[in-house]
């Protein structure tokens, strides 16, 4: 059973008030409650520059910009959205930003043919998924599988599952992130989950956890 | 109502949103009671969700918290915008986390038994939090990872606070630590 309601999600106001008074606080001077404030989404930021960029020390360098960015520029948050959705949002301007520096675009996985978006996607593997244990996530070659499928997306795909099913965004505000339409949030969204199903099927349904760490072309010595 | 694989594949993101019509959300219950594929897909899609969407899916990097906050203090040291109140505030409020950091880093400096190198700056300005590594025999704490660790063959390396590595007489890495050090 998901552990999250997916019918018409709606985030909680949990500490809203407290992080208003926080913002009003670091805005009357008192800079230093800057990092209170961003300290419970540091996570989210790394992680939404991690999937993006695809790379460790980019992603640590963005992250880091992205909070000094969200800090020099915070007596523009009118407060219209939740902070931690303008945080994302400024994460996400500036991994693109880099990515733009860095011609990333020249070395995204190959996309679908023009055109091909609003078409159907196919499912590839009809096999059955086990259940996968709660614990599998604790072993850090497991998360190495999720980290490459999800890097294995293109980037048009990886920003919607990305904002929607790891950042747990709502489909208006991942369209409002991204400024594309809640038409392509949903097209693409439902692309990116079947096809991140396709790449981990073989995984889960061909006994990855009884099988030998090593793989081809390492060696067990 | 009736629906086809095809249509199931098309809806199956939305079903799992609960954003279609309860006519559709039906036929598509009917159709996942005999068809295995698109049983299979939705599984599939579910689990998908649900493990991305777990924090402990995605890991946050050791040093990571470090790393922004010290970027931010040093914003905070090197940022004056003059003329505003806010400005003044802001140049006040960096002071006051300067001297206090520096403050709490002379605590810890004073239990230190003997640095390891006398000709290295004390880690004063490290974050006391931030988990570094040492081996028995080296000068230097380093962030994890860092190659300029030195070790003998099969030693074990420790991963401990840097305030404990300080208290151990340890200084700084001047290449992975470089950020933290006044020159």
């Amino acid at each position: 059973m998901l552990r999250r309601t997916m019918a018409a999600e709606k985030p909680v106001d949990t500490g809203g008030a407290r992080e208003r008074t926080l913002i009003a606080r670091i805005g009357k001077g008192e800079s230093s409650l800057f990092a209170e404030l961003v300290k419970p989404y540091e996570r989210r930021v790394y992680v939404t520059a991690l999937a993006l960029l695809r790379n460790e020390a980019d992603a640590q360098d963005v992250a880091q910009e992205a909070i000094l960015k969200a800090f020099t520029h915070l007596a523009q948050f009118r407060g219209e959205s939740r902070f931690s959705t303008w945080l994302i949002q400024i994460t996400v301007n500036e991994a693109r930003m880099r990515q733009r520096k860095q011609h990333a675009d020249l070395f995204e996985p190959l996309g679908e043919a023009p055109g091909e978006e609003d078409g159907a996607y196919l499912p590839r593997d009809f096999a059955d998924w086990r259940e996968i244990p709660s614990e599998a996530l604790e072993r850090s070659e497991f998360r190495a599988i999720l980290s490459k499928a999800l890097a294995s997306l293109g980037q048009k795909y990886r920003e919607v599952f990305l904002l929607r099913d790891v950042e747990h965004m709502s489909i208006e505000e991942a369209s409002q992130a991204l400024s594309i339409s809640v038409a392509s949030v949903k097209t693409r969204l439902l692309r990116a989950r079947l096809m991140l199903r396709d790449a981990l099927a073989p995984a889960f349904t061909e006994g990855w956890f009884s099988r030998t760490p090593f793989g081809k072309g390492s060696k067990p010595w | 109502m009736v629906v086809n694989c095809k249509q199931v594949w098309q809806e199956v993101s939305n079903y799992l949103e609960g954003e279609i019509t309860p006519d559709l959300r039906a036929a598509m219950e009917a159709h996942f009671r005999d068809c295995k594929r698109c049983t299979a897909v939705l599984d599939g899609a579910r689990n998908v969700i649900q493990l991305y969407g777990d924090d402990r899916s995605l890991e946050l990097p050791a040093g990571f918290t470090a790393g922004w906050q010290g970027r931010l203090a040093e914003h905070l040291r090197g940022s004056s915008p003059r003329g505003t109140v806010f400005g003044w505030l802001l140049a006040a409020a960096a002071v006051a986390l300067i001297s206090g950091s520096f403050a709490l880093a002379r605590l810890d400096v004073k239990s230190v038994s003997g640095l390891r190198s006398y000709h290295a700056e004390p880690g004063t300005g490290v974050p006391n939090e931030m988990m570094v590594t040492v081996s028995a025999d080296g000068k230097t704490f380093h962030v994890p990872g860092c190659r300029f660790l030195h070790k003998h063959e099969n030693e074990n390396v420790r991963l401990i606070a840097a305030s404990e590595a300080i208290r151990e007489g340890y200084v700084p890495c001047v290449r992975c630590l470089r950020q933290y050090l006044s020159r």
